[in-house]
């Protein structure tokens, strides 16, 4: 009977990914894989959706996702790398260099930091972060610069990158710190009775031994940054802007809007039909993204490291 | 010699041992030191700094006014126009439905997975689809649910619009909710079970209790205090999710007008808004500019999903065996001794 | 047979009752071991011993409670130095003390002076004096590593390499390890795929690898804790025999609760009661003729 309860799980949600790609699919059929490509810019594109206006030589459901898909990219993998380098040496420092009070410390600071919903760190990065940077980092010249493209204000790239990081961050130092408190005290021990210092021992030893632990962890993060919506819909710019790294560093302040801030900006037009095929698209690319990871979450879980050992 | 009394050494013979000395590293590894220590320093600062400003904002711009008075359009005067006594109202409602649907599941679901689990590959399916489920983002299930309640078989759940139902409702967004705290529940309970010794349903299935007996009586009693925590981290997440919210109930500040004449259902199948909804909608990302508002909202918010963080740390603190409070992360091997 | 000999060693002669002095005694191989066991009949006497460090008047603590007591001890080169007695008689405190391992734990205290070669111990870049004087535990904790690696770990000041793939290294380092395996009597066994992971060896062979771990930077003084206690009696006999031999190129002092081993490996002894040293001597005069009452008690077995 129990068993049961399973298969309502399950149900809903195979129910879920074969609806939500239903639904999508009239827009991938129409675009093909054009549809990840770049083409008209993706605002023209949705209000010609959402004005029942089709752009000359397209059909309505004419989409070109790229500068979504690379905001997204770009925004992700920043954080995610950002948040790896971080929490590995504050992992470092909770397990072996903190002093015991400011260890006691940090345990509810990182909860802390994980419980913080993600509309009031929205909510601070629009209020305060953004308008900081934008007085202080971003000078009129460089606006002036690309006026004619785009407007540069504190909402952009660096914004939203910074403030996923600080997000991903305390789900990453707590599974690292965890695994490193596990490796085995023999290996720790024997390697400073042989001379070597404590951050030798660690890097040679401890780190090699929590790969497996960090990739997962770098997995669930992953799937966290990618499916952020709120924050970054407040944050990371105005408009669906693919930022041009060539552009030097005002690349750092032009504005995206990734796939899941964009679904969340549209949210109106679910109503509108081409539009709502448009949004399920974006939808299920998000879908399949966090299904893939989840097999890659999995493919690490079971690779033991050739030399690791599962604590 | 034997038999002569030793006498300790002089206390001024005694020294203790001098902690390593960092300044005799290479100077390489005396950098990454500086990196460890600015890394953990860093994120302590970050989290002052997020606390101490959501404080002075909150405590500045929060009324006890705004805590019973419900928000009205009408005026756009920032003193007139209201508290968020109905997003206050529109929070508990999603996340009763939403705990009142998961918990049941969840237990279930974790009982079923640890105490059963046949047949094997069934069970490996339904696993590795909670954890699929706990990394798709929310606002993939805040769709997939628009799509289900607005077909025609769930319409009568939410509210019609001229084409159909819009498929917008507290029902729905609870619903939608209990998805997104399903797997925290079910980790939790997991968790609780395989810590539980097999003497204690061995002791059971010897006196001839089945294992749904064991079940019911014996191993989820014992692990209450996981199960509560794991629900009450569950209520955390719903608590802070916007996504969700801004799909399935939709902008209207206030609770819509009851749907249809059934008292608690008509409720249930109106919308409203929640505090995350609120929040955003005050800020400049939103139609309003009510930035204050937002904060006092904000500060609200943070209070309840805070003091639910404490409560579940509360829960679920045992010792771990030692006498010690169970903390995050376990303190490593060379600072336990002595 | 002296009816004081202890027990166990009694027992090494299987049959009828011996009557030649222990000392002449060869006791009965186990089964079908064809190694040769080093007993004390074979074993070549001391030569060149001199004196590398001093234990002068060592009083050591945990929190309240003073573990060592006033000891005083030489360790030489060229001979072995065994420190036996019952659990908690601050043998292994002394052991670890001596390359200060004892400091990594929080509310240690020490009075007294430990010298290497003349030079306070403490004195020196502590990571300097565990690349002097080495320790081999009791459990075989070799790294995650290849062997290569685990050896060449306290040498390289290159990144370890990984998997089979990298074969950038240096000929001094190879001969190091070359070296150190061949003095820890591992070398014919491993040679053959030096980038095997470690953590596949046996327990005999795993320890035997912590040795050469620990002899690879040609430390002047071996620590031994136990080395043997979890190992089966083959790989403890190879492993007593390598000790042996090791004598004459490093200091070792080997703590052991097994006075059978104490006895087959120990040139000199020391037993250590409740903290204090009871008795220091030449093996021949502790096991066969202990001055002190509670030293008589331990050997013949009247506790443990």
């Amino acid at each position: 009977m129990l068993g049961a309860l399973g298969a309502i799980v399950l149900a809903l949600i195979g129910a879920m990914v074969v609806t939500v790609l239903i639904k999508a699919w009239p827009s991938f059929r129409y675009n093909g894989l054009g549809w990840f490509g770049p083409g008209a810019e993706v605002d023209t594109e949705l209000r010609a959706m959402r004005e029942a206006a089709p752009l000359s030589g397209h059909g309505i459901l004419y989409f070109t996702a790229w500068p979504l898909i690379w905001g997204t990219l770009i925004t992700t993998v920043a954080a995610v790398v950002l948040a790896l380098i971080i929490s590995t040496f504050a992992a470092i420092f909770l397990t072996e260099f903190a002093p015991p009070a400011v260890r006691r410390t940090l345990d509810p600071v990182i909860r802390l930091l994980a419980g913080v919903p993600s509309v009031i760190y929205g909510l601070i990065g629009i209020l305060a972060i953004a308008p900081w940077i934008n007085q202080h980092l971003l000078s009129n010249s460089r606006k002036q610069s690309v006026i004619f493209v785009v407007q540069l204000n504190g909402a952009n790239l660096t914004t939203g990158t910074l403030i996923l990081t600080v997000m991903i961050l305390p789900i990453m130092v707590a599974i690292t710190a965890n695994a490193l408190s596990s490796v085995p005290a023999s290996w720790s021990e024997g390697s400073v009775a042989l001379g070597v210092n404590r951050w030798r021992t660690i890097r040679r030893v401890s780190l090699r031994t929590v790969w497996p632990a960090v990739a997962a962890g770098t997995v669930l993060a992953t799937a966290r940054a990618l499916g952020e919506a709120v924050m970054l819909a407040m944050v990371s710019g105005s408009s669906p802007f693919a930022a041009n790294p060539l552009d030097g560093l005002t690349f750092l302040f032009e504005p995206v809007r990734p796939l899941a801030a964009t679904i969340f900006q549209e949210s109106e037009g679910l109503t509108i039909g081409p539009l709502s095929h448009t949004i399920y698209a974006m939808g299920a690319v998000l879908l399949v993204s966090a299904a893939m990871l989840s097999l890659v979450g999995w493919t690490v879980k079971q690779s033991l490291g050739k030399y690791g050992i599962r604590p | 010699m034997a038999g002569v009394a030793i006498s300790p050494p002089r206390p001024s013979a005694v020294v203790a041992p001098p902690r390593e000395r960092i300044s005799s590293w290479p100077a390489a590894d005396r950098a990454f030191y500086a990196l460890c220590w600015v890394s953990g320093i860093g994120l302590c600062l970050i989290a002052l700094w997020i606390v101490v400003f959501m404080l002075v904002k909150g405590i500045s711009f929060l009324k006890p006014s705004l805590l019973w008075t419900s928000p009205n359009a009408g005026s756009i005067h920032q003193t007139q126009n209201g508290g968020f006594l109905d997003p206050i109202e529109g929070t508990f409602l999603v996340t009763a439905i939403g705990t009142l649907i998961a918990a049941p599941l969840g237990v279930g679901v974790a009982t079923w997975l640890t105490e059963y689990a046949r047949p094997s590959w069934f069970a490996r399916i339904v696993d590795s689809a909670i954890e699929m489920l706990a990394g798709v983002p929310s606002i993939v299930l805040a769709l997939f649910g628009l799509l289900i309640f607005s077909q025609g078989f769930l319409g009568f759940l939410s509210q019609g619009a001229a084409s159909g139902s819009l498929g917008q409702s507290f029902v729905a967004a609870g619903v939608v909710m209990a998805l997104i705290a399903l797997p925290l529940v079910v980790a939790s309970t997991r968790e609780g079970l395989t810590q539980l010794p097999p003497r204690m349903r061995e002791a059971s299935f010897a006196l001839g209790k089945t294992k749904a007996t064991t079940s019911r009586y014996v191993l989820l009693p014992a692990i209450k205090p996981s199960i509560a925590g794991g629900i009450v981290l569950g209520m955390g997440r719903i608590i802070g999710d916007t996504a969700i919210v801004t799909i399935l109930l939709g902008g209207a500040a206030q609770l819509t007008e009851p749907v249809g004449h059934t008292p608690v259902l008509g409720l249930l199948r109106g919308t409203g808004s929640t505090l995350t909804s609120y929040v955003y909608y005050n800020s400049p990302a939103g139609e309003g500019n009510a930035h204050e508002k937002a904060y006092a909202a904000a500060f609200v918010l943070l209070i309840m999903v805070l003091g639910l963080n404490a409560l579940v740390t509360r829960l679920t603190a045992g010792n771990d065996g030692e006498g010690r409070r169970r903390r995050l992360v376990r303190i490593p091997y060379f600072s336990k001794r002595g | 047979m002296d009816p004081l000999m202890p027990p166990p060693i009694r027992r090494i002669s299987l049959g009828s009752e011996p009557t030649v002095a222990p000392a002449r005694e060869i006791p009965q191989t186990n089964g079908n071991v064809a190694t040769a066991i080093a007993t004390r009949a074979t074993r070549p006497p001391a030569v060149n011993v001199r004196e590398r460090m001093q234990i002068e008047s060592v009083w050591l603590a945990y929190g309240e409670n003073w573990v060592v007591r006033d000891v005083s001890l030489p360790v030489r080169q060229g001979e072995v130095l065994a420190l036996i007695g019952a659990s908690g008689s601050g043998k292994t405190t002394l052991l670890r003390s001596l390359n200060r391992l004892t400091e990594i734990t929080d509310g240690a205290a020490r009075a007294g002076r430990i010298t290497l070669d003349g030079g306070d111990i403490h004195g020196v870049e502590v990571n300097d004096l565990r690349r002097r004087v080495s320790m081999v535990f009791q459990q075989p904790n070799p790294f995650p590593m290849s062997i290569y690696d685990n050896v060449a770990y306290s040498l390289a000041e290159q990144r370890p390499e990984r998997g089979k793939r990298r074969r950038r290294r240096s000929a001094a380092l190879s001969a190091a390890v070359e070296d150190a395996l061949r003095r820890a009597g591992l070398w014919e066994e491993v040679s053959d795929d030096l980038d095997r992971s470690a953590l596949r060896l046996s327990g005999g062979q795993q320890q035997r690898l912590c040795i050469a771990r620990a002899l690879a930077a040609n430390p002047e003084v071996l620590l031994l804790d136990e080395p043997c206690s979890a190992l089966d009696p083959i790989s403890t006999a190879t492993i007593e025999e390598l000790i042996v031999g090791l004598r004459e190129s490093v200091a070792v002092v080997i703590v052991t609760h097994n006075l059978q081993q104490a006895f087959r490996v120990a040139d000199h002894v020391a037993f250590m009661h409740l903290g204090e040293l009871i008795e220091y001597g030449a093996s021949e005069q502790v096991f066969d003729h202990p001055r002190e009452q509670r030293t008589k008690d331990y050997i013949s077995g009247a506790f443990g």
